[in-house]
């Protein structure tokens, strides 16, 4: 339960007059329980492929599938960590954690209280069930709103840049963390990072994007053994695939620079033609 | 040089500190009396000096009496207004209060609407915006000629003024919700009456008490307009009354009741407010006193 499925999906946002093409003839195969991660450029659309397979957005052309059918919106199936951590200001904590629960759709998921006394345990945060959102540090945000998506127990996990907002001391303690819970109680997940040493060290396997248009340009098995551990950032095999992967992240984003010392950057011409046509 | 007078300005702002509650009272009660005992001060020796003339200005010492009076009836300094107070009074609470009551409430509902639906926008919001910009007070011709004299005009009045102020604040406070929390409701398959219940309303509810807030003031200012005009009764009636027949001390007792009142009225929103949210205000600098 849980195996995604893109096939050949392009994706257009109609902006004004411009067309921006985000995703062209992407196809990405997950499956059930499988930990891939998505690395790429600012602005090659991985947040967009993210948004598909959620149901948030809607493809142009091409098909997602989640266990076989088509997506049709957002549902308790995909749970979707957000950058931007979505926890209700209005609500404690331990609220938070009951929200998704509480809902209709959810009844007969278990009981409420069991479930958030568990996650409140796993999570650290039984000592600060009362508190608001507003009273939590950054890490301790983030590990209520992953809580709040746990309790609805979705067979596939969607985080976008999860971490992003943290200093890297507690983002390596998220990362541990995150892998523990998917250890103690699988599922699909798929991550979207600029981190490198983030998307190796959580995946089964990571997925290179290219901008424009978004195109998936090099997947990479991670076979590193599991349960991972800390120090095999340090090991030989982790620096060779880290070094392959932003050797050809590097590349791919330094295609769209100009090359140094051109006297009329080529990168600039073809947008003065454009507007000289206007 | 400015950075220093924002850290003075920072250092003067009392922080809730644990255990220095007993030692601050008195100092702080002093804060909030300072300014009303000098008015008065200055007022009362202004009338004594002759610096104003006591027929035209009269000192705070006559209007106590004149209002003790007013309320009591007990001797007679009100003359003809003697021991009517309480009716007024009652007469334009009870105005404030029925004509907030409909205003506001139809205006949350209509600025929910606006805010929820782009079509209730569209074929709403222009109309809204025109009619917000004519003061209400052009509209007390056509309402005398509507609801002729009496209660009707008063509280058609007051409730237009309640209107606006609630369902702009309404408005804004869907918009203003987090579009992330609006989707993560949705993620986790909450149908459209709890994404309502359980995450537009009390997203939106800071903002809604903020317009119900202005909507009791702009009652209050209503009510003196509207029954200047249109009722023989009420503290709008009286001022005005009274200051036909040179009364001025029972003008100003009028005009402090009025602004009593209103403070009660707004302190009671306020309540109402610190009673819902417990949550708002918590990471503005607002918030800490
Ligand atoms: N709603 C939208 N309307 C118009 N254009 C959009 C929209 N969403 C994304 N885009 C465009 O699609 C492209 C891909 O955006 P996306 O947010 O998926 O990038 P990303 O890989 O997540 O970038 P980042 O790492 O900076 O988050 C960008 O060029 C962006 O401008
Ligand atoms: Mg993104």
């Amino acid at each position: 339960m849980g195996s995604i499925s893109v096939r050949a999906v392009s994706k257009r946002f109609e902006t004004g007059d411009v067309d921006v093409t985000a995703l062209e003839a992407v196809d990405l195969q997950v499956r059930d329980q499988e930990f891939v991660t998505l690395v790429g450029a600012s602005g090659c659309g991985k947040s967009t492929l993210l948004n598909l397979v959620a149901g948030f957005e809607t493809p142009s052309s091409g098909e997602v599938l989640v266990d076989g059918a088509p997506v049709r919106g957002p549902g308790p199936d995909r749970g979707v960590v957000f950058q931007q951590t979505a926890l209700f200001p209005w609500l404690t904590v331990e609220e938070n954690i009951a929200f998704g629960l509480s809902l209709r759709a959810n009844r007969g998921k278990g009981e409420v209280k069991p479930i958030v006394e568990r996650l409140l345990e796993r999570t650290g945060l039984a000592a600060f069930r009362t508190r608001r959102p507003a009273e939590l540090s950054g890490g301790m945000r983030q590990r209520a709103a992953i809580a709040s998506v746990l309790a609805i127990d979705p067979s596939t996990l969607l985080m976008d840049e999860p971490f992003g907002a943290l200093d890297a001391l507690t983002r390596s303690i998220m990362q541990d963390f995150l892998l523990e819970l998917w250890e103690a109680r699988r599922k699909t997940v798929v991550l979207v990072t600029h981190d490198i040493d983030e998307a190796i060290y959580l995946a089964d396997r990571t997925i290179i994007m290219t901008a424009h248009p978004g195109r998936i340009c090099e997947a990479i098995e991670v076979d590193l053994p599991r349960p991972r551990r800390y120090e095999m950032r340090s090991s030989a095999a982790f620096i060779r695939l880290r070094d392959h992967v932003t050797q050809i992240v590097r590349a791919e984003a330094l295609k769209g620079t100009a090359p140094l010392g051109a006297p009329a950057s080529p990168a600039l011409v073809p947008s003065m033609t454009q507007s000289a046509q206007n | 040089m400015s950075s220093k007078l924002a850290a003075s300005a920072l250092a003067s702002r009392p922080m809730p500190v644990a255990g220095h509650g007993r030692s601050r009272r008195l100092p702080e009660v002093l804060q909030y009396v300072v300014l009303p005992l000098a008015v008065l001060l200055l007022w009362q020796v202004a009338s004594e000096i002759g610096f104003v003339r006591r027929n035209i200005l009269p000192p705070p010492s006559e209007v106590v009496l004149v209002w003790y009076d007013l309320i009591t009836g007990s001797t007679d300094a009100a003359a003809r207004y003697s021991g009517t107070w309480l009716g007024h009074a009652w007469a334009s609470t009870w105005r404030v209060f029925v004509g907030f009551a409909w205003g506001a409430s139809l205006g949350i509902i209509a600025g929910l609407l606006i805010g929820l639906s782009r079509v209730v926008e569209r074929m709403l919001d222009p109309t809204l915006q025109v009619l917000r910009n004519i003061p209400v007070t052009a509209w007390v011709p056509l309402s005398l000629v509507f609801f002729g004299i009496g209660n009707a005009p008063a509280i058609f009045l007051i409730g237009l003024g309640a209107f606006f102020p609630a369902a702009i604040n309404a408005t804004h406070g869907v918009r203003q919700i987090n579009i992330t929390l609006y989707k993560a409701a949705r993620m986790m398959g909450a149908n459209e009456r709890e994404l309502l219940r359980r995450v537009i309303l009390p997203g939106a509810l800071p903002s809604i008490l903020t317009g119900v807030r202005l909507s009791m003031g702009i009652a209050w200012v209503l009510v003196v307009v509207a029954e200047i005009l249109a009722v023989r009764r009420g503290l709008g009636y009286l001022l005005n009354d009274a200051y036909l027949f040179y009364r001025n001390d029972i003008v100003i007792a009028a005009m402090l009741s009025i602004g009593l009142l209103g403070f009660a009225s707004d302190r009671l929103v306020v309540l109402l407010r610190s009673a819902l949210l417990t949550w708002n205000e918590k990471e503005t600098f607002g918030g800490e006193h």
